[in-house]
Order: structure tokens, then C-alpha cells, then sequence
């Protein structure tokens, strides 16, 4: 058993935000899903105040070891995902922690208003990642914007609160010790690379032109900043990034981790998740041996 | 209406990926046709127009330019007695990998996936393209076993050239166009539905992107129903990845889940 910021879970592995859908994979894989799902903890992709309907196509690249993705969160918005959404997500037998993002710290702060006496829901993830309307950066890449949000949102919730750090920024370390003071639980990173593909006709693929890279191809960077945060705070950290095995996930814990997110391995094999979390048990139980 | 022994256009693929068994490969014209054999072939059997994602369980990635890293998905060809054949043309890093498979060699299977063609009443006529021919052959044979005469159902496919055409050997039947002449009509395979367009049918449809809008404005002009089955890049196959998406009338919608057989009428244009 793990636990994890009050949170019991069976053991450290849970799935990436948007990697998994557990909606579209009960019509894949009907009622075997749920039975054997395969993380402790279910992420749900980034919810938004109103529906979105994500980016132009292409959306997808691969890269070497890794692909590239400019999806733009497509979701139903928060009153969709409240009606649709919650109800089945409530009943997939392992906490749910909703993954919201605003354009603004009153859109996160009214997400979190909206959601949090939600029974289905057992804590939350900030997804920073997202474009500030003054500045035009990322708030995530801003320690003192950071800061300023988690400590807006923070009282709005007695639920675990974490907040999913970005890798495209001057100093991972300074941002994750900017959430911890600001009252945070936990971190997660990290996030996708910001990352480009020429198309063979030459020209940006992607319909965005931008997108993020994932997958094995980040993975040592994935630990070094999972190390370097890991020295600076003492909150928990979930480190994610290219984790296709349970090696993975021991050196991730290794480096500082709880918990270890896997996701672009989910589009490879649906049970990744399971598949991981037996791997690394079989390592502790060799090092504690 | 659904096809013989089956329970609509999805049959649900188990949970996770499993490894299949190449028991044969053999070239027809410009193809390889694959055979696997999937552990749960019997138990999980595909509708037509569903599809797997593949990939080699060794040598997947670190080929030419370290790719591929994605498995690739396929539609189902043929499927009898837990054995699932793949229609199989070299055009990147993930096809030419799977094209040099051989017995012995096993692959990741994950599937079946996405919603199958639909039956209906009306008299169905098969429209292909190129490698798009596998789900109609899969179609063909359901069409077969469930109608009365036992007697193939109209199938028009095109192809760039005679090596390509010998596909069409796949199919009972079919009608052949090429786009040099050297099979068959000296033109587009939807030439060939000209005599068709005031009978009482409904199309089935897979190919490149510029042949399925094609099918997609002719059927539109003609008021004739259309069911196409799509291709697109894809990571997952079940939804996760959100990278499939066809524009339609309601928005975007995955073409893994929400598809692969989209009906015609919904979609604003393909490719």
C-alpha cells in the first residue's frame, strides 16, 4: 500500500493527465477495465470552465522514442463533465483526482469552488501549462504567478492539491518551492517538452505548429528535475516522463518520486499501469530482499 | 439488423495487449498479406470494419531513424477460426517492419477496435481503394454468409497499377479500374458506380483520402446513403490519445472510437 497525501492506494503507479480515457476504454473493453484497471489513482484529462473542442489536426507525430502531441484539451467543460463524466469516473474503484485548468487563477478558483464537494472526487491537479492573457507566458514557467494562484485556490479545498509543474521553464526547482509555499500538497512533472515536426513536404506538421514531446526520449530529463525538486521541497512529488517500465518508475522513485505516472506507454499497451506496478514490486521486493 | 452472430458493428477487444502469433506471410502484387494467430481470435471475434493496433514484439524502434515507437492500426482482413489476416503495403518505418515479419516472429495485437460497418436493407455495393480493400473482404464474406444466394455483393476496387491490382484477387468478383489503364477500367474506380446511382443501394467504402471524398460528394449528389471507413494516424486505437480526429457535423470526433466507419453524412469532407 501506498499513501499518498492521506490517500491510500494500492500501489504508486496512476496514469499521466490525458492519457487515458477510461470512458472511451469501457466501449474498447467493456467491463474487463474496470476489473482489472490498471492504476491506483485515476487522472482525469484537463477539465475547463466551458467545452472545448481541442486543436486542428494533425494533432500527432512520431518522433524517435516518442511522439509529439498538439491535442489543445479537448473536454465537455466543467457542466459536462459534472453530468457525463463524474458519474462514471466515480465508479471505477480507485480515487479520482480531477485535473483542472483556467486562463485566469478566478476561472481555477471557480473550477475548484464547483467541484470540490464532490464525493466522486479525491483531489485535485492544477494544470499550469497554460498561457497567461496578460503576459503571454506560461504561468507554470512564473515561480511568483505560481504562487499567487495556488495561494488563491488553496482555501477553496480541503482535498489534496497538486499541481503539475512544467519542464519549459528557467528553474523546475524555483516553481515547485513557490507551490509549497503557497500550500500545496504535492507536484507532478513532468509535463511535455515543448516541441516542433516538420512535415515531409516541409513546413510545421502539426496543425498548431507547437506541441509537446513525451514518451522515452524524456525520460533522463524527466529524472533530473524530478531529483532537483526532490532537494529543494518536501512535499510529495509524482514523477512521470517516459516511464515504459518498472525500472522506470524505481529510478523516478529513486530520484525523490511517491508516485510514478505513466502515459504515453498507455497508448502503447492499455495496461501499462498494471503491467509497471508489477515490475516495480518485483524490484522493491528484490532491494528490500 | 446485425451481421451473422454478432451483436451490433463493435465486438469489445480484451483488456490490454496480447501477443499473436505470425503464422504465415505472403506477397500478393504490391501487398503482403499477414496471418496471426490471436489467442482470443475465437472468443472476440471482429465485425467488419473493425481494426488492431500491431506492432512487432522485437525490433520495434530502433530501425532507421529510431522509429517506429507507435504499434500501427490495421483493419481486419479476414478472421476465421481464431486466425486474423492484415492487408499489409510498405509506406514508412512501422508497415516495413511489420511487411518483413515471418513465422516464428510474434506481434503486440490489441483489439478488435472501433465501430464496425452497419447492415442494412438496402442493396450494398463495395467501393475500395489500394490497400482500403481489407475491410470490404472482411465485409464480403459476413454479405456472403448472411444473404440468401450466398452470391458476393457488388465490389468495385481501384488501383494505381497491375502490380497493386492483383489485390483485387482478394475479393470475389470484383470489378477493377487502374489509374494507368493496365487493369481493368482506365480510370477512377467511382467511374464504375455510374450505372448504379438509381438503384436502391447503399455504399461501402475504404481507401485513400482523395477517393473517399469522392464517394462521400457522388453519394451526396445521388442522395444514396454511405458508410466510409477512415484511416488516421493513430497512438492508442481506443480513445485515449485524442491525436485521431475527423471534423464532422458535431465537431471533432475520434476516429478510433467513435469510428472507423463514420457515415458519410456527417462528415464536411475527408482528407
Amino acid at each position: 500500500m501506498t499513501l499518498f497525501c492521506g490517500l491510500e492506494l494500492a500501489h504508486p503507479v496512476i496514469n499521466g493527465s490525458g492519457t487515458f480515457d477510461a470512458i472511451a476504454a469501457g466501449r474498447c473493453f467493456g467491463g474487463a477495465l474496470v476489473a482489472d484497471f490498471p492504476f491506483a489513482a485515476f487522472v482525469s484529462k484537463t477539465i475547463t470552465l466551458g467545452p472545448r473542442q481541442g486543436n486542428r489536426p494533425p494533432r500527432l507525430w512520431e518522433t524517435p522514442a516518442g511522439m509529439i502531441n498538439s491535442i489543445g484539451l479537448p473536454n465537455r467543460g466543467l457542466a459536462g463533465y459534472v453530468e457525463s463524466d463524474l458519474p462514471v469516473l466515480g465508479r471505477l474503484g480507485v480515487p479520482l483526482i480531477t485535473n483542472v485548468m483556467g486562463s485566469t487563477s478566478a476561472e481555477f478558483a471557480e473550477l475548484i469552488e464547483a467541484l470540490s464537494d464532490r464525493p466522486e472526487i479525491a483531489g485535485f491537479e492544477l494544470n499550469v501549462s497554460c498561457p497567461n492573457v496578460r503576459t503571454g507566458l506560461d504561468i507554470g514557467a512564473d515561480p511568483g504567478e505560481l504562487q499567487l494562484l495556488v495561494k488563491n485556490v488553496r482555501p477553496l479545498t480541503a482535498k489534496p492539491l497538486i499541481v503539475k509543474l512544467t519542464p519549459n521553464c528557467a528553474d523546475v526547482a524555483a516553481a515547485a518551492a513557490a507551490v509549497e509555499a503557497a500550500g500545496a500538497d504535492a507536484v507532478s512533472l513532468i509535463n511535455t517538452l515543448r516541441a516542433m515536426a516538420v512535415g515531409p513536404g516541409g513546413g510545421a506538421w502539426l496543425g498548431e505548429r507547437f506541441g509537446g514531446l513525451s514518451g522515452p526520449a524524456i525520460r533522463a530529463v524527466a529524472l533530473a528535475q524530478v531529483a532537483a525538486v526532490a532537494q529543494r521541497v518536501g512535499i510529495a512529488i509524482v514523477g512521470m516522463g517516459g516511464v515504459s517500465r518498472g525500472r522506470d518508475a524505481a529510478d523516478l522513485l529513486d530520484a525523490g518520486a511517491t508516485l510514478v505516472g505513466v502515459g504515453t506507454e498507455n497508448f502503447r499497451d492499455p495496461a501499462a499501469g498494471s503491467r509497471v506496478a508489477g515490475e516495480l514490486d518485483r524490484i522493491l521486493s528484490q532491494i528490500a530482499g | 439488423m446485425s451481421w451473422s452472430g454478432a451483436s451490433g458493428e463493435r465486438t469489445p477487444a480484451p483488456f490490454g495487449r496480447r501477443r499473436g502469433d505470425v503464422l504465415a506471410a505472403g506477397r500478393v502484387g504490391a501487398y503482403v498479406v499477414l496471418a496471426i494467430g490471436d489467442p482470443r481470435g475465437e472468443s472476440n471475434p471482429p465485425q467488419p470494419g473493425q481494426f488492431y493496433m500491431l506492432a512487432a514484439v522485437d525490433r520495434w524502434g530502433a530501425g532507421e531513424g529510431e522509429r517506429p515507437f507507435l504499434p500501427r492500426a490495421l483493419s481486419v482482413m479476414r478472421a476465421r477460426d481464431g486466425v486474423l489476416q492484415f492487408l499489409l503495403e510498405d509506406v514508412g518505418p512501422g508497415t516495413r517492419r511489420l511487411c518483413e515479419l515471418g513465422p516464428g516472429e510474434q506481434v503486440w495485437l490489441t483489439g478488435p477496435l472501433g465501430a464496425g460497418f452497419r447492415p442494412t436493407t438496402r442493396t450494398p455495393v463495395l467501393v475500395g481503394g489500394g490497400v482500403g480493400l481489407a475491410p470490404l473482404a472482411i465485409l464480403s464474406d459476413e454479405l456472403c454468409a448472411s444473404g440468401t444466394s450466398g452470391d458476393p455483393p457488388a465490389t468495385l476496387l481501384g488501383f494505381r497499377d497491375a502490380d497493386h491490382a492483383d489485390g483485387g484477387a482478394l475479393l470475389r468478383d470484383a470489378e477493377l479500374a487502374t489509374d494507368d489503364g493496365s487493369v481493368g477500367h482506365h480510370g477512377r474506380v467511382t467511374d464504375l458506380l455510374e450505372p448504379l446511382w438509381d438503384e436502391e443501394i447503399e455504399l461501402y467504402s475504404c481507401g485513400p483520402p482523395a477517393m473517399l471524398e469522392a464517394v462521400r460528394r457522388l453519394a451526396a449528389d445521388h442522395d444514396v446513403p454511405a458508410q466510409l471507413a477512415l484511416e488516421s494516424p493513430m497512438a492508442c486505437g481506443y480513445g485515449a490519445c485524442y491525436g485521431c480526429v475527423v471534423a464532422t457535423r458535431d465537431g471533432y470526433q475520434r476516429v478510433c472510437v467513435d469510428g472507423p466507419v463514420f457515415d458519410a453524412g456527417i462528415l464536411e469532407s475527408v482528407g
